[in-house]
């Protein structure tokens, strides 16, 4: 009877473990834009949980406002059009006499309400965000032609390292003295996860 | 913090706290007064200064990022006795109302001319987004039209 339970177990075990081996293996595949998407079925574990902190990030309008769909960048919590019509300009920086350095400088302005940070600019058009889901802005961080070449290594340090990014936990206050909304993962979580999901090989589920 | 630049072309070595507004600054430390308060938020532009050539709200630009830097206000857009072509021209078109935000519309106007030697109505609308609460702004875009053929015809 002991003989014939340790057998059924030891089925069960293998059986157990050829469906989460199935349900974890990954294939990589190259699109028609060079993207090596790592395409899960199912996901290593935690790069789902990963996946989903990073990219409550990276939706969160401290992000967005600057990663706009067109010329104008966006401000505040509702992500309202820049006030004073401010525009793209040639080098993502402005227009030649409203510069974003007229207005921002590399921190946080807590008597104007005018926030700042090193590198304060719009992200380039191939980079925009705005109405993008979280598929598709992650496939865009993993684009070579949209993200400016990086590597995921490369990527990884830039989400996780410029300052530019970072600001978004120090987001000051607004002109009316009121703390900007922070991204709703802090930033130690947010860092780990970026790491996580880019150690498990950047797994994009499918929505 | 001590902070050394370069205004109007005189060099300038100060002690002061390194956030404090370079408006204040340049307002209540070096007795300069053409610079205006308006807002304090840098919306209005009536602060409207040169930092390294480029058009700032020095309203909202903190005094420790002047550090090494060329300042230039409204008064020292003149050469000498010889008036920069927007102050030529903003007396040409008798642009001023009360006048109090001119100096930052002067200034805002001479960094686009810089840049942009013969812009059109909507570069100045673009790039001039200060604020005149008496309204002037279609004298002053006369007066920046009228300032770009002075300043390229060498007048």
């Amino acid at each position: 009877m002991l003989k014939t339970n340790l057998f059924h177990f030891a089925i069960l075990l293998l059986i157990g473990g050829l469906a989460l081996s199935f349900a974890y293996t990954a294939s990589s595949d190259t699109d028609a834009d060079g993207v090596t998407e790592v395409v899960t079925n199912g996901s290593p574990p935690g790069a789902t949980e990963a996946f989903d902190k990073m990219m409550a990030v990276l939706t969160h309008k401290r992000c967005v406002n600057c990663h706009p769909s067109g010329d104008r960048p966006r401000q505040g919590e509702d992500s309202h059009y820049h006030n004073f019509g401010v525009r793209r300009g040639a080098d993502n920086h402005g227009l030649p006499a409203l510069q974003c350095e007229t207005c921002h400088q590399q921190e946080n302005n807590n008597f104007s309400g005018v926030p700042g940070a090193p590198e304060w600019s719009l992200a380039p058009l191939r980079m925009q965000w705005e109405g993008l889901s979280r598929v598709e802005i992650a496939r865009s961080i993993l684009d070579p032609a949209k993200n400016n070449g990086r590597s995921l290594e490369e990527t990884v340090q830039h989400l996780t390292e410029h300052e530019l990014v970072l600001w978004a936990w120090e987001p000051g206050v607004d002109a009316n003295g009121t703390p900007r909304e922070k991204p709703p993962v802090p930033k130690d979580e947010y860092i780990q996860a970026v790491k996580e999901w880019a150690a498990a090989g950047a797994p994009i589920p499918e929505k | 913090m001590k902070i050394s630049f370069n205004i109007n072309g005189t060099p300038q070595s100060l002690e002061v706290e390194g956030n404090t507004p370079l408006l204040w600054v340049i307002r209540d430390v070096l007795n300069l007064k053409g610079t205006k308060f308006g807002c304090g938020k840098a919306a209005c532009g009536a602060c409207t200064i040169h930092v390294d050539g480029e058009a700032v709200r020095s309203c909202s630009f903190a005094a420790k990022f002047a550090e090494g830097k060329n300042i230039t206000t409204i008064e020292g857009l003149s050469s000498g006795d010889d008036l920069h072509p927007v102050q030529q021209a903003w007396i040409e078109e008798v642009v001023p109302q009360c006048g109090y935000c001119q100096p930052g519309f002067m200034m805002a106007t001479a960094a686009l001319l810089e840049k942009v030697p013969d812009p059109s109505d909507k570069d100045i609308d673009d790039n001039i987004v200060n604020i005149c609460r008496c309204a002037t702004h279609y004298r002053i875009r006369k007066a920046i039209h009228r300032a770009a053929e002075i300043q390229t015809n060498n007048i």
